[in-house]
């Protein structure tokens, strides 16, 4: 569907976007992370073509950005970071100033508008001027923007910030919604978010792409060991790292907290491969140890990220 | 085309669903009403010389007041990426607010329409200058729309874009009335860039294709100056 070729962008000596590659397949879910000045919204607006790429291709289905840039608009709706609405305008005049634009004909486009609002949730508010809305109903007229003409691919730029916990659960569901016909590209910085809606993970960190998989693979393949996570109850840590050092597999026993009244929080690095819950069970059964909790952990997308873009 | 057309539309729906086409309009009527009758008695001559010499000046203060949002608004709100990345070129944003422009002058001088009628009233009035100072008038209009808008792109603070166009539309209506200040062998050069001596010519009546094209390029340079203003943002 999408495909970018060393992709490079600059402003004038500041190197935003250093020659990345990546395909996006029909269909799929791909979530754009990355900190803060990361170079997403650069990648973003570059596939949209607001931006002119300084050096690389962009091939939309089978249009290239510089040759038929107007045909790969018409197959993309976009939404901006904070969505930067006509302030000005009534919410039913700006859709159909878009839908105008996007050149829908009348009967369409009065259906198209209709339905955008059931979709979204607008109907209380089309009568009212954009300045009046909060952000969260704006972010769901601009999300209506970007449907507006079905696109076939839809990118929107941090859809989720700065609304509260409500209002994104709600842009998720729709998002969702959409991503099961429709390409979806997300950026944002909230982990949570892409574990929530993404299918497929790009992760880029000044302006290189560090890190693309799918959501599953990045979570597993990551490194050789995993980690079993134990409470005890009135247990000496001395006596535990004894005795659960003896299983084999079992690389490193580390003490978690350090409060002198709570519970005893131990930490097992074990080798990968082997799943040793059953006998770290057994063995503890043979004691008189208050086992409180026992679990296994495994690897959340935010301590990959952090591994992955930490300051060296 | 379509898209230009529906752009302008937008534009213009916005100056006249707001206040601002009201205001300004009226600010503008009050102004050339002023200063054409104030003094259209003690001429006694029944034409509208007055009337199309002050233009120019009026003109400098009142486009730049029209333009100013044209492009600096879009680039604040950032509303200009949500225009950009639907289907339409630049050229036709371009040409949509350069024509929305446009045709809020020619509003602005309709009812200035009042004033060759009463004075066709109360003397002989020669309709051919009338003619030509309204072509007159509609030309330095486009001309200082297009000078407007490409202040309009140079910022996103309106009130900035509103003092450069303003400073750009009054050197080009002032500066044939300083030329001594220009070495001899420039006079010619400056002179011919003055709005001012071109649209005198067009207001008496005489269109020549020299003065038309005075002001098509002007239009022109405002419009590619735009152009290359706002490309250089992306």
């Amino acid at each position: 569907m999408i495909h970018v070729e060393n992709l490079t962008k600059y402003y004038n000596d500041f190197c935003a976007v250093d020659k990345i590659n990546f395909d996006i397949k029909k269909g799929e879910i791909l979530g754009l992370l990355g900190p803060n000045g990361a170079g997403k919204t650069t990648t973003l607006r570059m596939l949209t073509g607001y931006f002119m790429p300084t050096s690389g291709t962009i091939r939309v289905k089978d249009y290239m950005i510089d040759e038929n840039l107007l045909e790969i608009k018409k197959l993309i709706g976009y939404l901006p970071e904070s969505a930067p609405l006509y302030h000005n305008m009534l919410v039913y005049d700006y859709l159909d100033y878009v839908a105008e634009l996007r050149g829908l004909d009348k009967d369409k486009k009065i259906s198209r508008i209709r339905q955008l609002f059931e979709l979204c949730g607008l109907d209380d508010i089309m009568h009212r001027s954009i300045n009046e809305l909060s952000k969260g109903l704006k972010q769901r007229v601009g999300l209506a923007h970007a449907m507006m003409y079905d696109p076939d691919i839809l990118i929107l730029d941090e859809p989720t910030s700065g609304l509260d916990p409500n209002q994104i659960a709600e842009i998720r569901e729709i998002i969702r919604e959409i991503g099961e016909e429709k390409t979806v590209i997300l950026s944002t910085h909230i982990l949570s978010e892409v574990e929530a809606t993404c299918d497929r993970v790009v992760i880029i960190n000044k302006g290189k792409i560090i890190a693309d998989d799918l959501m599953e693979n990045l979570k597993q393949s990551e490194s050789q060991k995993h980690f079993i996570h134990l409470d005890f109850l009135n247990t000496e840590f001395q006596s535990v790292r004894d005795r659960l050092n003896e299983i084999e597999g079992v690389v490193n026993v580390e003490r978690v907290n350090e409060e002198p009244n709570g519970p005893l929080g131990v930490r097992l690095t074990c080798k990968s491969a082997l799943d040793l819950r059953e006998t770290i069970y057994q063995t503890i059964k043979q004691t008189s140890w208050v086992l409180i909790e026992f679990h296994k952990e495994t690897k959340t997308l935010e301590t990959i990220f952090r591994e992955l873009t930490k300051e060296d | 085309m379509q898209q230009v057309i529906r752009i302008c539309n937008k534009e213009l729906k916005d100056y006249f669903i707001s206040p601002i086409a009201y205001i300004v309009i009226s600010i503008f009527l009050l102004v050339t009403g002023w200063f054409f009758f104030a003094t259209f008695f003690y001429y006694n001559q029944a034409d509208l010389r007055n009337f199309f010499d002050l233009l120019p000046i009026t003109f400098s203060f009142f486009i730049p007041a029209v333009t100013m949002r044209l492009f600096s608004e879009e680039l604040n709100v950032g509303s200009y990426e949500m225009l950009l990345t639907l289907p339409v070129t630049f050229n036709d944003i371009l040409v949509g607010k350069f024509l929305a422009g446009v045709f809020f002058v020619a509003a602005a001088l309709v009812p200035t329409l009042a004033y060759p009628i009463c004075v066709a009233f109360m003397g002989q009035l020669d309709w051919g200058t009338v003619a030509g100072g309204y072509m007159g008038a509609l030309l330095l209009g486009s001309a200082y729309t297009a000078v407007g808008l490409f202040a309009s792109s140079l910022t996103r603070n309106q009130i900035i874009a509103f003092i450069v166009s303003m400073a750009i539309c009054f050197t080009l209506t002032l500066i044939d009335k300083m030329l001594f200040f220009f070495p001899r062998p420039m006079l010619g050069v400056i002179g011919y860039i003055g709005a001012d001596f071109h649209f005198k010519n067009i207001a008496k009546g005489i269109i020549d294709s020299r003065d038309i094209l005075y002001f098509l390029s002007i239009i022109f340079i405002g419009l590619y100056g735009t152009h290359l203003a706002m490309e250089g943002k992306n």
